[in-house]
């Protein structure tokens, strides 16, 4: 109960903000480190939950991305269908991804991710309906009456999907589901002789989290007003949304929302006082000290210093 | 559509790829086909060794001759991360395995933009004789870049091969490969044969990043195409196998040539991904598993 009090107080503290007069730039980068917790968020219900390493988080978030484009050209969809959609697209895409799990797993399956990101993003590329390897210029549609500005709007939109990310986290890791998983990633074998429904488990896992990160895909075009293959289906995202939950703890659904307001708010600092290229470089250097000296990541250095 | 001709250029262009490929892939074959370890970033530390090559060759050394040199250093290197990573990750067993995992991608991502940051990202070649030309055979031309490339895999593949079949250390790195707690038992120490093992790995992809660089321009986020290029050949040569690293190589080379010539450069990165997951789907084991 506290937690829906909170989610609730929470969202409507976003929808004040972009209802206020702050400065535009502020939606501008909270707007991405919202999608790093979505993303984040994502990525652990089935790397840290069962233990499945996704390097290929652009492929479901870029996928997103040009559902929503898609039909956003053919259509004039509004963002709200965009969203759905995706959310379905990647969905099925996760599921897809599930059945792998069938035969693959650990590096196995972690490098059969990246080889559905690099096919993806070779089938848009090759796709002229969707501007091909250039990528395609977008007209945002009229801003939704009150918000001043289309960026603002967006950055409510990421919020609502940021609290339905992690409610879904939460809900995943404390029902009977996060028990199964937590045993699948412990031992799988294990698992299916007690009678944990492992596929049944991973499948759901996958499936939920490529919608997840399929949603938060879709208001990308609009907050650009352009799309392109290169920067969509990038591995960057893979990096960002693995070590986000890494250096935020993956036991906890807190965790990747730690990590990636953390990371995220780095990263949009680095990037603005100093360059695009050391915003990466953070990333990988923190991910390394994270797994190599602090495994449990910030929460479990939390814990560690007040059980003292 | 496609005459015969063509289709016998692109077969013989694909072999000359095809062997390059097993080249740039040998060194994958050893530390994590033989090794198992989630070695995310050898086309990194490659891509690295390339640029290595392109400063040894500045001071006006044969970029060949500058792989070689470079192998030592790499082989250094490659003791130096292997240790790291026992220390850290493998001696704890598998709870720890999702994090060796995510180091080697983090370690991939540091060197790549540490690459970036000191060369920028336009890309580098080489200065040598045999880049450019090309050998006229009849109506078709072969370019020396490629038969250089193709001389270096085959011997390359031919050296591990003997070197893990006839040496003491060799036969010892596919006895660990087999069964570590039994060599424990004859009382070995697999941790120094691994670490041997990844060195040899690591130094041998100084010498295929030299080869990278010859072949064609170079740039430092080159080493993500190549994720799926070298897991494709280890994977589809069945993991650790010699021999089938060639043959992988080939298939993969041939594959890419053909794509290549019948569809367009646009479509060609996908063939390698592809084949690397029709693998993984239908038979992880690959075509000459052990």
């Amino acid at each position: 109960m506290k937690y829906w009090i909170g989610a609730v107080v929470l969202f409507l503290v976003a929808l004040g903000l972009a209802l206020s007069g702050v400065n535009e730039y502020f939606f501008y980068a909270a707007y991405i480190v919202l999608t790093f917790v979505v993303l984040a968020t994502a990525w652990n219900i089935l790397g840290g939950y069962a233990g499945y390493v996704n390097f290929g988080t652009g492929a479901f978030f870029g996928l997103g991305s040009y559902s929503a484009v898609v039909l956003f050209k053919a259509l004039e969809a509004p963002l709200a269908v965009q969203i759905v959609a995706a959310a379905l697209v990647g969905g099925a895409l996760g599921f897809g991804v599930g059945m792998l799990t069938l035969r693959l797993r650990g590096i196995f399956f972690a490098i059969a991710t990246v080889a559905i990101l690099f096919i993806c993003e070779t089938l848009m590329v090759n796709w002229r309906y969707v501007g091909g390897a250039t990528g395609l210029q977008l007209l945002r549609p009229e801003v939704i009456q009150p918000f001043a500005s289309y960026t603002r709007m967006l950055f409510v939109v990421m919020a609502l999907l940021a609290i339905i990310a992690v409610s879904v986290a939460r809900y995943v890791q404390i029902s009977w589901i996060g028990r199964g998983l937590r045993a699948i990633r412990d031992s799988e074998e294990a698992a299916e002789c007690s009678g944990v429904p492992t596929l049944r488990l991973k499948l759901f896992a996958c499936t939920v989290s490529g919608a997840l990160m399929g949603a938060a895909g879709a208001p990308m075009p609009m907050y650009l007003s352009f799309i392109e293959p290169a920067s969509s289906f990038s591995l960057n995202w893979g990096v960002s949304a693995l070590a986000m939950p890494m250096i935020g703890g993956t036991a906890h659904w807190f965790g990747p929302v730690v990590g990636a307001l953390l990371l995220g708010s780095i990263q949009q600092i680095v990037t603005v006082t100093i360059s695009n290229e050391i915003n990466v470089l953070v990333v990988g250097v923190l991910l390394v000290l994270f797994v190599v000296l602090a495994p449990d990541g910030v929460l479990g250095l939390f814990r560690k210093f007040f059980r003292k | 559509m496609i005459s015969g001709e063509l289709l016998f250029e692109a077969v013989l262009f694909g072999v000359l790829l095809g062997c390059f490929y097993a080249a740039v892939s040998i060194g994958l074959s050893v530390s994590f086909g033989l090794l198992d370890v989630p070695h995310v970033a050898h086309p990194a530390l490659m891509v690295f060794g390339s640029y290595c090559t392109y400063i040894v060759a500045s001071y006006g050394i044969d970029p060949i001759v500058a792989g070689v040199l470079l192998m030592p250093v790499f082989f250094l290197l490659g003791i130096v991360v292997y240790r790291f990573y026992y220390e850290t990750f493998e001696k704890r067993g598998t709870e720890a395995a999702v994090r060796g995992l995510a180091f080697f991608f983090g370690l991939a991502f540091i060197i790549e933009v540490g690459l970036i940051l000191v060369f920028g990202v336009d890309q580098r070649t080489v200065e040598a004789a045999y880049i450019g030309a090309s050998l006229e055979l009849g109506e078709y031309r072969l370019p020396y870049r490629m038969l250089v490339a193709f001389g270096v895999a085959l011997v390359l593949t031919a050296t591990l091969t003997l070197y893990l079949s006839k040496t003491f250390t060799g036969r010892a790195i596919k006895a660990v490969a087999q069964d570590e707690p039994a060599l424990r038992l004859m009382g070995a120490n697999p941790v120094r044969i691994k670490q041997w093992a990844f060195g040899i790995a690591t130094g041998v992809s100084a010498l295929a990043g030299a080869m990278l660089i010859i072949v064609g321009p170079v740039e430092p986020a080159m080493d993500r195409l190549y994720i799926g290029r070298t897991f494709c050949v280890v994977v589809l040569a069945g993991l650790g196998s010699m021999t089938g690293t060639l043959a992988a190589g080939l298939i993969l080379g041939i594959a890419e040539s053909i794509v290549l010539m019948m569809f367009g450069a646009s479509w060609a990165p996908a063939v390698a991904f592809g084949l690397l997951l029709i693998v993984l789907g239908i038979r992880p084991q690959g075509l000459f598993g052990r």
